[in-house]
């Protein structure tokens, strides 16, 4: 035994982690609570997961509307053709699971049985990115560029309670399939401080600034507007453009905003810099000669590390910390 | 539980026809799935003349029967049924996979009236018809979903993972139907993947298994019945054992292979074969 002190020590975050940082506001299951709304409205909607209800908030859902919710067992193949079973007799699904296996195992099955026949399958995933310290067969961090691919798919990586809330209606009444990634549990609120509701396929500048334009989706954007107020103690205007549709991309709104010049440009993303929304906007400006100094914050094309989740988002460098310092050494470049 | 007006052709003509559909098919493209297609004729004759309700002129009647082909080359089969049946008109058969065509090589359903679901990644049909079964269950239906999978489509694990939902959701309103004739791309099927005592694994995993030769109409006909009155809670599956080419002597006996060669001349004496063996 070592007789050295203790040392505080920062434990792996579990499947139940909080992105909250401490003091922060949050709301408990924002998506199953949304959903329970929703469903008193819909009596088409019904609720399936693949053993991963508690861990999807989908249980408050199962508590609601018992009748309405299927329990396919740990069986992801399944879970999505089924879902498609239920499309097909008029019904409107919410099938759960994690984002590693929705999107690498059952991706053949989501792709043939709901994608090519466009049926309004709503795919909500937890754990999206690096939000688990379980290692790479936790961490999704290249399902936005697996489903980037899927023609059909539509893309939605919310921010905070106050994104899921307002985007479960909005996906429910998009008539095709939607994959969505989910913040669950005690998820922080945010956006309710600023002018903004979710709309499906819009991004919305949340905060303006004339030195940087960061576009951000998902939880990424609590950090974006994190490092534009710590910028701004340091002189340095930052624009913050929130993009929860990853795809169909709001190409207007990315063009106008990028298109302002002499700002340089970071697209911030909890997800591999290969196939996301940083190369989905590299290429929108590219098609339409739009040039700015353009970077990157998101996870390198890599198997990632098990840990620690704070330590994991400084050591690949979507910290709000590591954020920061990364905008301040590219505009001094 | 045909439509009154189909019933005065029996069953053997209606499994004749769909078989010289099938190999008109074939001759169009000078290709196709017809070894299976006339091992399957028996089925596809008792289930679309005796076993499903339907509409002819409203595929999408709601109180239809399902039928779901996961196996989606087996299309040219199922087109060879619908035209039968009337609900694809028989002069289409002459677009069999040609450019534009609502009768491609593999079946799709945004291309076919009739043709529920888009089979050919093999694995997904039994699936989506738990989530059928569900839904019907739900809208209180007493519509059954039928769904016609192959011995080499049981390779997949996602089949068995629909069979063990199927019977946790005493799902007594699906009926799947396994055409065995033991052959799949690579070879025998039981030599790529050994799939007996196939009635004890469906039953082991909670179905109500019969298994029949999937050739004798009679017997064909009682296990559709039988699978359909059943009270059991559970699902049912109707095991049917065909042989490849039947109906054409010289296919039969043929080097058997998941794709059978009919060359150019041979058509014509296929159907000429056909026609000799015509029992009606």
């Amino acid at each position: 035994m070592s007789q050295t002190a203790a040392k505080p020590r920062l434990t792996t975050s579990a499947m139940i982690a909080s992105l909250a940082e401490a003091g922060q506001r949050t709301a408990p299951a924002p998506f199953g609570h949304a959903l329970v709304k929703l469903a008193a409205e819909r009596s088409d909607i019904v609720g399936l997961t693949a053993d991963l209800a508690k861990y999807t908030d989908l249980h408050v859902f199962a508590q609601a509307h018992p009748d309405r919710f299927y329990q396919m067992g740990m069986a992801e193949q399944l879970l999505m053709s089924a879902a498609a079973g239920l499309a097909r007799e008029g019904f409107l699904p919410f099938a759960t699971t994690y984002a590693v296996f929705a999107s690498r195992r059952a991706y053949d099955f989501i792709c043939m049985a709901i994608a090519e026949e466009n049926l309004p399958v709503k795919i909500v995933c937890g754990l999206p990115g690096l939000t688990t310290g379980y290692g790479p067969s936790h961490q999704a961090t290249e399902d936005v560029a697996i489903f980037r691919g899927l023609p059909n798919m539509t893309i939605v990586d919310p921010c905070d309670a106050v994104d899921i809330a307002g985007a479960v209606p909005e996906i429910a009444a998009h008539p095709g399939p939607v994959y969505m990634r989910l913040l669950r549990g005690n998820v922080p609120m945010v956006l309710d401080e600023y002018d903004y509701s979710f709309k499906l396929g819009r991004a919305a500048l949340l905060r303006d600034g004339a030195d940087v334009l960061i576009v951000s989706s998902g939880f990424m954007t609590m950090r974006a507007l994190d490092a534009a107020k710590a910028l701004e103690a340091d002189g340095i205007g930052a624009a913050v453009l929130h993009s929860p549709t990853i795809k169909p991309l709001d190409e207007a709104a990315i063009l106008r905003e990028a298109g302002r010049g002499g700002r340089l440009v970071v697209v911030a993303e909890n997800h591999s810099v290969v196939g996301g929304l940083g190369e989905a906007v590299a290429s929108l400006l590219m098609r339409h000669r739009v040039s700015p100094v353009f970077k990157q914050v998101g996870l390198p094309d890599a198997f990632l590390l098990a840990g620690a989740l704070p330590t994991l988002h400084d050591r690949y460098g979507i910290s709000t910390a590591a954020m920061t310092t990364s905008i301040k050494r590219w505009l001094g470049e | 539980m045909a439509e009154p007006a189909l019933s005065n052709v029996g069953l053997a003509e209606r499994a004749y026809r769909i078989r010289r559909n099938a190999l008109r098919m074939g001759e169009v493209q000078g290709q196709g799935y017809v070894g299976q297609a006339l091992g399957v004729a028996d089925v596809l004759a008792v289930s679309y003349f005796h076993a499903l309700n339907y509409r002819a002129e409203d595929p999408h009647w709601e109180g239809r029967d399902r039928f779901l082909l996961s196996i989606g080359h087996y299309a040219i089969a199922l087109y060879a049924a619908l035209i039968e049946a009337g609900i694809l008109p028989e002069d289409e058969l002459e677009t069999y996979g040609s450019d534009g065509s609502r009768l491609p090589m593999s079946g799709m359903a945004s291309y076919t009236p009739g043709m529920e679901i888009t089979g050919g990644s093999l694995g997904q049909g039994l699936g989506i018809a738990v989530g059928m079964c569900l839904g019907l269950k739900r809208k209180r239906s007493d519509a059954f979903v039928y769904n016609l999978l192959s011995d080499g489509e049981l390779n997949e694990g996602s089949t068995w993972e629909a069979a063990m939902s199927a019977s946790h959701w005493k799902l007594d309103n699906l009926v799947a139907l396994v055409d065995v004739n033991n052959q799949q791309a690579d070879g025998a099927s039981s030599g790529v993947l050994g799939f007996e005592p196939l009635a004890a694994r469906w039953e082991a995993f909670g179905w109500q298994a019969w298994r029949v030769d999937g050739n004798d109409i009679a017997a064909l006909t009682a296990a559709f019945d039988a699978a359909r009155a059943s009270t059991e809670p559970k699902p049912r599956v109707l095991i049917c054992d065909t042989l490849m080419g039947r109906g054409v002597p010289f296919l039969e006996t043929r080097e058997k292979a998941h794709f059978i060669r009919v060359d150019a001349d041979e058509w014509g004496i296929a159907l000429d074969q056909l026609d000799a063996g015509r029992t009606a």
